[in-house]
């Protein structure tokens, strides 16, 4: 067990395995978020009080789900990082935290477009949606900070710093349409009970979600190695990847 | 574990425990700000200021709405099945206002416990079922003949 731990801290190990994961990750995830997508776009049936404007659930409870996961796995990094030091816990927030940024700022779009035809408005300061706000934000703030030290060590700390303090943010963003009255409506999915909505509107969006989650993985993998060449260029391991690759 | 890294976890972990302590103890605080609207139960209960612009939210009652054939003018009463509060309001209103479903309305409540809005916002529910379903299930309801609600026992197994 310590072993596999130490050997997921080596920058060179992990490189390997992501280059083998890499083409399944984004096989699997192309498909099934093209399956999810337009099944849910084009087959599933329209919801009895929304028509058709509810099929922008298919991409937005993705992109928000996802969003939030990113932030929780960059939070278990970020305790690596502070009490293991191991170098690859850094490489994965600062390389996923611009694809979080990316999901977050879709989640909130497409809540907007979905907003203006049923709320009948495109923003309203409630819970759910000030907290997602605020989680965009905070990932604006990951990347700035990690720019703005040129330290790799110090920006390292610094960055898991800030994002163990954003981590309280989740539970709020997830709890705060039942703490509190919000306009956003509570989550349709819960893991003690069924769904409610019909399996052929959940079907889709699981496919969706599970797609979201396979090209995530695809892209962390990517650019991860990306940002690993970058930090180990001076190493013997890399210069001979390169000349390999040149040759 | 190394005695260094043991120390370590334990300022990260005291670190998100006061973390979420202040912040539960912050949002308790804040509870009634960050909350969205009033609900007819506490407006009736005299806990919403008048005169003050607020939202007040719940369902629209069934068979409250009277809509004014001259103008845009609308009533209708707000309940969340406790108390309701009436409400008139002059405009536009989104696609999803019906009877019985969720509404937020902002604007200022008055001396006499009416709300005048000037805005109506529909909140939708966390459930969805395609159309051919809703029926099955209002016609069920109604108990209009057997085979519709066959047709909702076969549904609602989904």
């Amino acid at each position: 067990m310590w072993q596999f731990f130490h050997k997921l801290g080596s920058p060179k190990w992990f490189f390997g395995i992501a280059t083998r994961l890499m083409p399944w990750l984004l096989a699997g995830g192309v498909l099934l978020l093209m399956a999810g997508i337009v099944w849910g776009l084009a087959f599933a049936p329209k919801d009895y009080l929304q028509g058709n404007s509810y099929r922008i659930i298919f991409i937005h409870v993705p992109t928000a789900f996802i969003a939030q996961s990113i932030y929780i796995m960059m939070a278990v990094a970020a305790v690596v990082t502070l009490v293991w030091r191991m170098k690859l816990a850094d490489v994965f927030v600062k390389a996923v935290a611009p694809v979080g940024l990316v999901l977050t700022f879709l989640a909130l779009f497409t809540g907007a477009v979905w907003g203006k035809p049923t709320w009948g408005t495109w923003w309203i300061w409630d819970a759910r949606l000030t907290s997602m706000l605020i989680l965009l934000f905070l990932y604006g703030g990951v990347i700035a900070l990690d720019r703005a030290i040129n330290d790799e060590k110090s920006a390292a700390r610094a960055v898991a710093i800030l994002v163990l303090v954003g981590v309280v943010n989740i539970p709020i963003i997830k709890y705060s349409v039942e703490w509190w009255n919000t306009l956003h409506q509570p989550a349709t999915f819960k893991l003690t009970e069924k769904p409610s909505m019909p399996a052929d509107m959940w079907v889709p969006l699981l496919l969706s979600v599970l797609g979201l989650y396979l090209l995530f993985g695809w892209l962390a993998c990517l650019r991860m190695q990306t940002e690993i060449l970058f930090r180990e260029q001076r190493t013997r391991w890399v210069k001979d990847y390169v000349m390999a690759g040149r040759g | 574990m190394h005695p260094i890294r043991k120390k370590r976890l334990t300022i990260v972990l005291f670190l998100l425990v006061g973390l979420g302590i202040a912040v539960a103890l912050t949002t308790y605080a804040l509870r009634q700000n960050i909350n969205l609207f009033y609900d007819p139960s506490q407006i009736s209960a005299g806990e919403a200021p008048v005169d003050v612009r607020i939202r007040a939210g719940g369902m629209v009652e069934e068979g409250s709405v009277v809509r004014d054939p001259d103008s845009l003018t609308i009533e209708f009463r707000v309940t969340d099945f406790n108390a309701s509060v009436p409400v008139e309001y002059t405009g536009i209103l989104p696609d999803l206002f019906a009877e019985g479903q969720g509404v937020v309305a902002m604007g200022r409540l008055n001396n006499n416990g009416r709300f005048v809005a000037d805005q109506v916002l529909a909140k939708h529910d966390e459930n969805y079922m395609p159309p051919e379903v809703a029926d099955a299930l209002e016609k069920a309801a109604k108990g209009q003949n057997k085979a519709s609600e066959n047709a909702t026992t076969n549904t609602v197994s989904y």
